[in-house]
């Protein structure tokens, strides 16, 4: 016999429009920090209004280049560490995309180091989102360019004893020129940072500290997603305009975050457009993009 | 469709190899160029940095030959041409986003201009090492398209042909030169704009809702779409199906990477372009590329004088290898002569596809120069008897 059965109700998901629903559910495990900076950006995008035909997603590979997947606009998961220098070359062939790096510790700060701190050095108008959850996550937890000291890795089983990179002073003495730190517990304060970013002409970093509950709290028996969740909200420190060399993260131990950096400088293309006028003079073209 | 007068500067110039590869870019329209010094290579970037803010495009110099990679192909997918340049150690760093290229299926041009290796070897002197890392240089199976100038003039010609082959077969491109190519100087002709054959990319401008990024055309190659356009694409280096999604199973990788390598492989014949001299009735037949194909000419000209009925197969294209013609002349010659500046690359490719009929001699030159043509001749000699 056939039963009826009601028809579930199908009401729209508000992030509907931005997500590839086709692809959900995500790989991501339950209490990861990455579905909670998904919605942040998704709401950063939404609060502005930014036409999705404008906006394209790059990442590298992780468990946060995995996000790009996920993402319905004009989105690339790239080599692993290269997100920053593809993202460039969309940028400059039309710089009236909004340009997007969402990548893992990593792949922006070990991998893909040189790129990081050579878009910042030239100032190219891309936003750079880097959720650092402290470890090599997809690969199975080994050390990380942020592994705070004492942390446990598989590939440190006895406890991190290299110093990790603080990613707002990289970020800063690099010449980013929007520099902000919250975490996946912070979702109003980092979608509002997100947003500022999106509109910082110049390349805005925000870092995310996130839980990877599989991985590295596991492995350092900190308890689960949720604990760290508790951790954030115990310990985290708001100090907007810190100084950045002062943004070490210990194991378990405060964690500042904030608005640290939020500066003007002429990016890449507007210092190209202002130098080459001054050079060639009425012949020069303002460059405003290649592929019309 | 021909060039936009913008980028061609039509005339009679004397340019080394590197300038004219560089103005074959302009002329193929390429508006986009990342790259990282490196020497014998360096002067075709100095050349485009200086032209391109004329013309409309951006230069940038990268990091990195890592980066420079990976940004050409961002460029490329915001609908520009674009192109990057390198030599030895840095053709190794390319190797990565290469197979990136070939994965996402993105039409843009590496330039290598071939120094003496391993390891940095010989900065500023010549050799054709680098033939089978242009094959088989990045990892997994994949078809690739490379061409072989053997002059300035055919800098330009060949970096043209490479800019329609890309975008044909949506490949990543290579112009293998040599130092001795890059830093000849002769006379280099640019026609006028009109008379430049042009490759436009293969764009898709159907439904939006109905675009597919992967789905084949009849000739294998999928349309394409620029970051902008509206079509919110997905693509990806991991396996995909016709989405661009990642499919992790045998099924899909399969079809993804079968096609790959078919929408080339099935197609030789229609990429080949080869040059002939005397090859039809000969019984030693000289293969040859790039600047040894230059140095080939007086041997083959002196075994001639002496009686020895020698052919001259010259390969503009290098990759894919012309399988069907060294097959068919297999059974008709005695012996191939392959002189290479490598101690046996593209000899193993004439050997592999003589498969025995014909006997495959190779004469190698360990780099830093060019063979004399002695050796060449006393090869010939030898392989006619
Ligand atoms: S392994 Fe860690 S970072 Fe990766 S999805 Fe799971 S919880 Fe998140």
């Amino acid at each position: 016999m056939k039963r009826e059965v009601a028809a579930p109700a199908t009401e729209a998901h508000p992030m509907d429009e931005l997500l590839r629903m086709d692809r959900i559910p995500h790989i991501w495990c339950p209490t990861c920090g990455l579905g909670t900076v998904v919605t942040a950006f998704a709401s950063a995008v939404d609060k502005l209004e930014i036409p999705l035909d404008d906006l394209a997603v790059v990442s590298g590979i992780g468990c946060t280049g995995r996000v790009a997947g996920y993402i319905k606009v004009d989105s690339f998961h790239t080599t692993h560490g290269r997100a920053i220098p593809f993202a460039t070359g969309l940028h400059l062939t039309n710089p009236k995309l909004k340009v997007v790096v969402i990548s893992g510790d990593g792949d922006l700060i070990s991998i893909g180091g040189n790129h990081f701190i050579h878009a910042a050095r030239r100032n190219v108008d891309i936003t750079v989102i880097c959720v650092n959850n402290f470890i090599y996550a997809m690969t199975g937890g080994q050390v990380a360019p942020t592994t705070p000291l004492r942390a446990n890795a598989s590939t440190m089983p006895y406890g991190n004893f290299e110093r990790p990179f603080n990613i707002p002073y990289l970020a800063e003495s690099s010449g980013a020129v929007y520099v902000a730190r919250w975490t996946a517990l912070h979702v109003r304060r980092l979608t509002k940072a997100i947003a500022e970013a999106l509109q910082k002409p110049g390349f805005s970093v925000v870092e995310v500290i996130s839980p990877c509950s599989t991985l590295y709290s596991r492995r350092n028996r900190i308890g689960t997603g949720l604990d760290l969740m508790k951790f954030y909200h115990d310990n985290c420190e708001i100090k907007h305009g810190a100084d950045t060399r002062e943004l070490d993260i210990g194991f378990q131990e405060e964690i500042t975050v904030g608005k640290f950096i939020d500066t003007e400088r002429p990016t890449y293309v507007e210092s190209m457009n202002t130098w080459y006028a001054e050079v060639f003079g009425d012949q020069y073209e303002p460059y405003e993009g290649s592929a019309k | 469709m021909t060039a936009d007068p913008k980028g061609v500067l039509t005339g009679e110039h004397y340019l080394d190899g590197d300038h004219a590869a560089a103005e074959g870019a302009l002329a193929a329209g390429c508006r986009f160029f990342a790259g990282y010094p490196i020497t014998p290579s360096t002067e075709v970037a100095e050349r485009i940095a200086a032209r391109f803010p004329r013309v409309g495009g951006v230069f940038v110099q990268m990091e990195d030959e890592l980066g420079s990679m990976a940004a050409i192909l961002g460029g490329a997918w915001a609908g520009a041409k674009s192109m990057t340049v390198t030599s030895g150690p840095g053709f190794s760093l390319m190797m990565e986003n290469l197979g990136l290229g070939v994965m996402m299926e993105v039409p843009t041009v590496l330039v290598n201009v071939q120094r003496g290796g391993p390891s940095t070897g010989l900065p500023t002197l010549p050799g054709q090492a680098d033939i089978m890392q242009a094959r088989w240089g990045s990892h997994g199976d994949y078809e690739i398209i490379a061409v072989s100038p053997s002059s300035p003039q055919e800098a330009f010609d060949h970096t043209i042909m490479a800019f329609n082959f890309a975008e044909k077969y949506r490949v990543p491109t290579m112009v293998m030169m040599d130092e001795c190519v890059g830093h000849m100087t002769e006379k280099v002709v640019i026609p006028e704009a009109e008379e430049i054959e042009i490759v436009p990319r293969k764009m898709y401008d159907g439904p939006k809702t109905e675009y597919l990024p992967y789905e084949p055309d009849e000739d294998m190659v999928p349309w394409m779409v620029r970051a902008g356009d509206g079509y919110r694409f997905h693509t990806t280096g991991l396996t995909h199906d016709e989405k661009g999604y990642p499919v992790m199973n045998s099924k899909c990788q399969e079809k993804c990477v079968h096609r790959l390598v078919d929408k080339i492989r099935s197609r030789i014949d229609e990429i080949v372009v080869l040059e002939e001299d005397g090859v039809e009735g000969a019984d030693v037949v000289v293969v040859s590329y790039g600047i040894t194909s230059r140095v080939t000419v007086p041997a083959v000209e002196r075994a001639r004088k002496d009686g020895i009925n020698v052919g001259s197969l010259r390969l503009v294209t290098i990759w894919p290898f012309p399988e069907n013609r060294i097959r068919e002349l297999s059974r008709k010659i005695k012996t191939f002569i392959v002189p290479e500046i490598n101690y046996g690359q593209l000899c193993y490719e004439v050997e592999r596809c003589a498969a025995g009929n014909a006997e495959t001699v190779l004469v190698p030159h360990g780099g830093g120069w060019v063979h004399d043509p002695g050796d060449i001749y006393d090869a010939i000699k030898k392989g006619a008897k």
